[in-house]
């Protein structure tokens, strides 16, 4: 144990500080990715609850497909897949591709649930002065949506952050493939992956703490909120609906 | 557009020779999902326990274990686990490797679906129970648990459709699932599309079905609120 | 003859609110005991006390001459451990005010499942016992029915054949029917009026003056924390000695 340590203590700091550039590739990454998933997935959204005959089913069948196949499949299908047919991208664009292309998927169902926790009687009201349904979404619907949205959003962005590490598969250079770099050169995976595994948890756990915040704050709302039972409902919709690898709501707890 | 053409040609005229090859990857697949959650259930349900346990020490321990792997990728988990156990002497086989990497995790969603499980159960069906003679322990195990149960169910469910997506992270370690041995079969016939497309289909023959095996579950408990 | 249930000088804290302050009481067999007073006055929390669903702070419970929730050794008190506490305590009924009827088993299933499984009964015995409960309190015909298909009064009913089913030598009532619909109320006093000419000790908390009224051999009346006056109904109800219990009465009776 004394000598596990004394490694440590040796070799900190040569390896942090690596360590800690590629993580900025983390963050970025993700930062695009989320970007990406928020704005085509509030597309995907809007065409899934649209009754337009053929962009509707492509919605569904969008939001379907990615999720039920695995993130690093996905990735490889961007990266390897269509260089294969003739696409051929850098591994920092595919993978902002497949990831952004994986949030936008969750997204879209998480904005679907917001909108449909909006009561069916403020559409009504809206489209009886005279609101086409544009301006309804716009005006009436999503502002009170985006209540119910961002808490399981921000979860989502957390889940996203973490598998960019996917994204080490094809050598994008964040944090996970430095830190097996570093493994190859200096021959000591625990230490650095522990190392890694620390740097993880000094990005996530803030915005764990935060997505908590959200989600206490989304609550309190539902109290002043009109169909106030139900919006608890529709909350843990929305919950379900932007969960990844079964993660229970709980987050929050 | 002949390229199209060709594309889906050279997909079907091989697809007698990659089906079966991913096939096996894909059983594998699903023995490293049923044994992550056996794994996970066990481990979550260890967890759970510690937390309610008289002594506080135990309790803090399994929750701060809870927080911490819920903020580390999986992928970063697998390997220390995998890389880091040999290292440290300890060298796993991939497919244990990949359980025990998958079911850290794992075991701490199912702790927090037990633990909201427990919590769903009305304070004053304990109550009534003990009212009646019961030791805490028969309050838990006649009354409690078999309420709790229903509200886990839909969860777990849940959870095992992720885990299913999930094992594909283990092929970065070499175990013998459905994405290593699409990897393998890409790298020997440089068809990186049509066996990958492949393979995505295969994922979600197995994943749809239980999505909605589980949804159907969900509708039907919902109906009991 | 000692008395079946002895409070001693009860004392319960929540944190700095103190709910019980001193309170002591003697209940003979086959009393019947209302208690009356404003909410927060403490009446729950008494008969929860008295089964040890919660534990005071200082004094001391009896039930028929026996130590509830503690053992006395050599002068000193210690906790009782938890199966001679669950063994007491089936020896208590307790009716709550929201039933905590077991959602998912059936009417019989509820009250058999005492019986079977604490009093170690064979099934089919413990399931015959539940039948001729249930039919006592009117509910033979809804044996198979799971709680959520029952009124509330049925509930209410259930829960008492519930607690009857394990032979208690005294039953306690919090507030029994405040949870009721009107219409349903008098189907659950109906039950527990016969439950009292069958002489069972009763202790119950209660609005329902008229009953307490009809029922009770003592009422008690209690405030803040305190038994504030106690005495016969006729008593109690018509001319009170405490200027506390009167202008209860008031507000109460004005209804």
């Amino acid at each position: 144990m004394g000598d596990f340590l004394q490694v440590f203590a040796d070799n900190v700091h040569d390896w942090f500080p690596p360590l800690l550039r590629a993580a900025e590739v983390t963050l970025e990454l993700a930062v695009l990715s989320i970007a990406v998933g928020l704005v085509l997935g509030l597309l995907v959204a809007l065409l899934k609850v649209s009754r337009l005959p053929i962009l509707r089913p492509a919605a569904v069948v969008y939001i379907e497909a990615i999720r039920g196949t695995p993130a690093l499949t996905q990735i490889y299908l961007v990266y390897f897949g269509l260089a294969g047919i003739g696409l051929v991208m850098d591994n920092i664009t595919a993978a902002v591709v497949a990831l952004g292309m994986n949030t936008a998927a969750y997204m879209a169902e998480i904005y679907r649930a917001g909108i449909e926790s909006v009561h069916k009687g403020q559409r009504d009201a809206a489209l009886s002065i005279g609101m086409t349904p544009l301006q309804t979404m716009r005006f009436i619907v999503l502002p009170q949506a985006w209540r119910v949205v961002l808490p399981p959003a921000a979860n989502l962005g957390v889940a996203i952050l973490k598998d960019t590490s996917l994204a080490s598969a094809i050598a994008t250079p964040e944090l996970m493939s430095r830190a097996y770099d570093l493994v190859g050169q200096t021959w000591r995976p625990m230490h650095i992956y522990l190392l890694a595994a620390l740097i993880y948890m000094m990005m996530c756990l803030p915005l764990i703490r935060l997505v908590r915040y959200l989600e206490r704050g989304a609550r309190r709302g539902e109290a002043e909120a009109p169909g106030g039972r139900g919006l608890r409902r529709r909350l843990a919709e929305a919950w379900a609906a932007g969960a990844r690898h079964g993660e229970p709501g709980a987050v929050a707890k | 557009m002949s390229g199209f053409l060709e594309f889906w040609r050279i997909l079907l005229a091989r697809l007698p020779e990659f089906l079966p090859y991913l096939l096996r990857g894909a059983v594998v697949t699903v023995e490293i999902t049923v044994a992550t959650l056996l794994f996970a259930c066990l481990f979550g349900l260890v967890l759970a326990l510690l937390k309610r346990a008289r002594v506080p020490l135990l309790g803090s321990l399994a929750s701060v274990y809870i927080e911490l792997v819920r903020a580390v990728p999986v992928l970063t988990t697998l390997f220390i686990i995998y890389f880091g156990l040999a290292y440290l002497g300890i060298q796993l086989p991939s497919f244990v490797a990949a359980v025990l990497g998958l079911g850290m995790l794992g075991g701490a969603y199912m702790a927090e679906i037990v633990r909201a499980g427990i919590d769903s159960v009305h304070r004053g069906q304990r109550e009534a129970a003990l009212s009646i003679g019961m030791t805490p322990a028969q309050a838990m195990r006649f009354v409690v648990l078999p309420q709790a149960a229903r509200v886990v169910v839909p969860p777990t469910a849940n959870y095992a459709i992720g885990l299913l997506k999930d094992t594909a992270i283990v092929s970065t370690v070499a175990a013998p699932e459905l994405l290593f041995a699409a990897k393998t079969l890409v790298s020997q016939t440089i068809l990186p599309m049509q066996i990958y497309l492949l393979t995505a289909l295969i994922y979600l023959a197995l994943s749809l079905p239980l999505a909605h095996l589980a949804n159907a579950m969900e509708l039907r408990l919902r109906r009991g609120d | 003859m000692a008395p079946m249930v002895s409070v001693v000088d009860l004392h319960k804290r929540y944190g700095d609110h103190e709910v019980l302050k001193g309170v002591s009481l003697d209940v003979a067999a086959g009393e019947k005991v209302a208690i009356i007073g404003p909410s927060g006055a403490g009446k729950s929390t008494l008969l929860r006390c008295i089964n040890y669903l919660e534990r005071p702070q200082q004094g001391h419970v009896y039930l028929d001459g026996e130590l509830v929730g503690e053992r006395c050794r050599n002068g000193s008190f210690q906790p009782m451990s938890e199966r001679e506490l669950a063994r007491i305590r089936a020896e208590i009924g307790m009716v709550f005010q929201r039933f905590n009827l077991f959602p998912h088993l059936t009417a019989l299933e509820n009250v058999a499942i005492g019986p079977y499984r604490v009093l170690g009964r064979p099934k089919a015995e413990a399931e015959r016992l539940a039948l001729a409960l249930l039919e006592k309190v009117g509910l033979g015909a809804k044996a198979h029915a799971f709680p959520e298909k029952l009124s509330g009064g049925q509930q209410q009913r259930v829960a008492i054949a519930r607690a009857l089913a394990m032979r208690p030598k005294v039953m306690l009532f919090d507030e029994a029917t405040s949870a009721l619909d009107p219409e349903l109320i008098g189907e659950v006093l109906q039950v527990m009026r016969q439950l009292a000419a069958e002489g069972m000790t009763m202790l119950i908390v209660t609005h329902e003056m008229q009953f307490a009224e009809d029922v009770a051999d003592r009422v008690i009346f209690m405030d803040d924390g305190m038994i504030v006056e106690a005495g016969e109904p006729h008593i109690m109800f018509r001319a009170p000695l405490q200027e506390r219990t009167r202008s209860f009465l008031r507000t109460v009776l004005e209804r």
